[in-house]
């Protein structure tokens, strides 16, 4: 027998450490796809910006329909629309408009955002032109002076790779991924409000809803007008807002009934209290 | 054998049959699903792309995964050379130079540390750190930033290894070299050290596997931007920051190019323990 000193035990007992999170996605994907069939179950996937509305909205409708039960997992757009694709989620959750490619799918618009450029509150910047973001987020303008604020070196927040709010803003303002210069890149809207508020210097762009929630409950940042344009929840449900983007759910073109009064329930008046408590908009019915 | 050694000898043999099996249905998982990638891409893109962006028109798509490898060595790597020395001496002074109370506390103490959840010490490095470190070179999250976390998150794991390396050291040993009348320092480098030595590298070599593991602290301090870490203060994104902010959200080749970045990092780990195995063995027999 070998004799089993500590640091043998010790290196070994290291291995599957990291992969213990690939480990559980492992198991997550095979077993996403084997729902149980008894009683009424609706399965909702995708977008991260639209889930904690969703599931707010199945919980309210849950209590509302008892033996109904709503499970809602996120994960980007592309894996809401991806999933009712191949069939193993019943509704995917999207915070864009549907793509031409994807009109083999419905949508149906349960609430509407924007995104809203956010700096530190320290900034004295109180307006940044369209070609100066361009310029910020190309790394043609590197300090604040060059826009008209103090000394100081820009510190450009951009999204991570894959979310619909990163494609959003390059479309808006016609950009590819690979032009961005970021300083830092953030996965959710909270990472990307926290930067800001740490640094001075920052500059991002996230949800308005999020944003406006943080702003009033004490974080340390300002929403930035956008053309002119305030970012307020009021401008976005005139239609005036130029970065706005439909929350949406999204399923086959024939929805089993079940799915059908999920979704007529999801996009009625009962659930204006939830929408507005997540600082997103009603849409106009 | 009787019995029971009988019924024990088959219960051990299966425990380990089946930590043997999963770690290879695990790497057979992730070999296939990088594998559309590798056969797509070719190990070569996946090196020879300069930047990262898997989410775009696939006429424009690159997959390069180096600066990232690179990212995770330099930030393990900075955080082991910090915690090594750091570990080595206080797992010394626990174990030689301080009185028996104090060494306990102090224990104590590195014990809670090894218990702080690595998104806690991720927060406190994004809020109170990467402020200071900005006031010195902006923007702050940087490589500095993510090794002085992953430095505070495996410093316990060094420290209290090495601790136990020392104190299973043969009594006779330090007897025989206190009977000789070795000062302290020399009994600590001439006796101590290379008895413990094949442990106490132990010690470091699961640090380095925990470091390289890291995700969630090093996310939120380092700033994720795809860059080769050309001086302390850039930005940069490990293997697995990549996999945690990306996973969620990926489709197709750029999902299976992610899970190459776990292949990768399951390679990395493996020559570590590799590392870690041919040690011992030259100390065995050298």
């Amino acid at each position: 027998m070998p004799e089993l000193s500590p640091q043998r035990v010790a290196v070994r007992s290291s291995w599957p450490r990291g992969f213990a999170p690939i480990a559980i996605l492992a198991a997550l994907t095979t077993l996403s796809g084997c729902g149980r069939q008894q009683g009424q179950r609706i399965t909702v996937t995708g977008s991260s910006t639209v889930a904690p509305l969703a599931t707010e909205i199945g919980k309210q409708f849950e209590q509302q329909n008892p033996g109904w039960r709503v499970d809602v997992q996120m994960g980007g757009s592309s894996r809401g629309i991806a999933d009712v694709r191949s069939g193993s989620a019943m509704v995917g959750m999207v915070s864009r408009a549907l793509k031409p490619a994807e009109r083999d799918l419905k949508a149906r618009t349960i609430a509407l955002d924007g995104i809203a450029l956010i700096v530190n509150k320290a900034n004295p910047i109180q307006n940044l032109s369209d070609a100066q973001i361009v310029g910020i987020y190309t790394g043609k303008i590197r300090n604040w002076r060059e826009v008209g604020g103090a000394a100081a070196p820009i510190t450009v927040v951009n999204k991570a790779e894959g979310r619909s709010t990163l494609e959003l803003f390059l479309e808006h303002f016609k950009l590819k991924a690979p032009q961005v210069k970021a300083s830092i890149v953030i996965g959710d809207n909270q990472q990307g409000i926290l930067t800001v508020s740490k640094d001075p210097n920052a500059i991002a762009y996230v949800s308005i809803g999020t944003a406006s929630y943080e702003a009033t409950h004490g974080a340390a940042i300002r929403l930035l007008p956008l053309e002119g344009t305030p970012p307020t929840l009021a401008v976005v449900q005139s239609g005036r807002y130029p970065l706005a983007r439909p929350l949406n759910l999204v399923t086959r073109p024939d929805p089993t009934p079940p799915v059908r009064r999920f979704l007529d329930y999801a996009s009625s008046p009962q659930v204006d209290g939830l929408i507005n408590k997540q600082f997103f908009v009603v849409p106009r019915r | 054998m009787g019995q029971g050694d009988r019924l024990l000898l088959t219960l051990l043999r299966c425990s380990a049959l089946l930590a043997g099996a999963i770690v290879l249905v695990i790497l057979g998982f992730v070999v296939r699903e990088s594998w559309p990638a590798l056969q797509e891409l070719g190990t070569r893109r996946l090196f020879s792309d300069g930047s990262w962006h898997p989410a775009g028109p696939s006429s424009e798509a690159t997959y390069g995964l180096g600066p990232m490898l690179a990212a995770s060595l330099a930030a393990s790597g900075g955080a082991v050379l910090l915690a090594t020395p750091l570990g080595w001496l206080s797992a010394l002074l626990s174990v030689v130079y301080a009185p028996r109370g104090i060494a306990r506390l102090y224990r104590g103490l590195l014990l809670i540390l090894g218990g702080v959840p690595s998104v806690v010490v991720g927060f406190w490095g994004l809020v109170e750190l990467t402020p200071l470190i900005g006031r010195l070179h902006p923007p702050g999250q940087s490589l500095l930033a993510g090794i002085l976390c992953l430095t505070l998150m495996i410093l316990p794991t060094t420290a209290l290894l090495s601790e136990e390396a020392l104190r299973q050291l043969p009594a006779e040993q330090l007897k025989a070299a206190a009977l000789l009348g070795l000062s302290r320092p020399a009994t600590v480098l001439g006796v101590m050290w290379p008895l413990a030595r094949p442990a106490l590298i132990g010690a470091v070599l699961l640090a380095a596997g925990r470091a390289l593991g890291e995700t969630m602290a090093v996310l939120m301090v380092a700033g994720n931007v795809i860059a080769l870490p050309t001086s302390l203060f850039t930005p940069v994104r490990t293997l697995t920051a990549n996999i945690a902010l990306e996973l969620g959200y990926a489709l197709e080749l750029h999902r299976s190019a992610l899970f190459v970045g776990g292949l990768l990092h399951m390679a990395l780990v493996g020559c570590v323990m590799a590392l870690a195995w041919w040690l011992e063995r030259q100390e065995a027999y050298g």
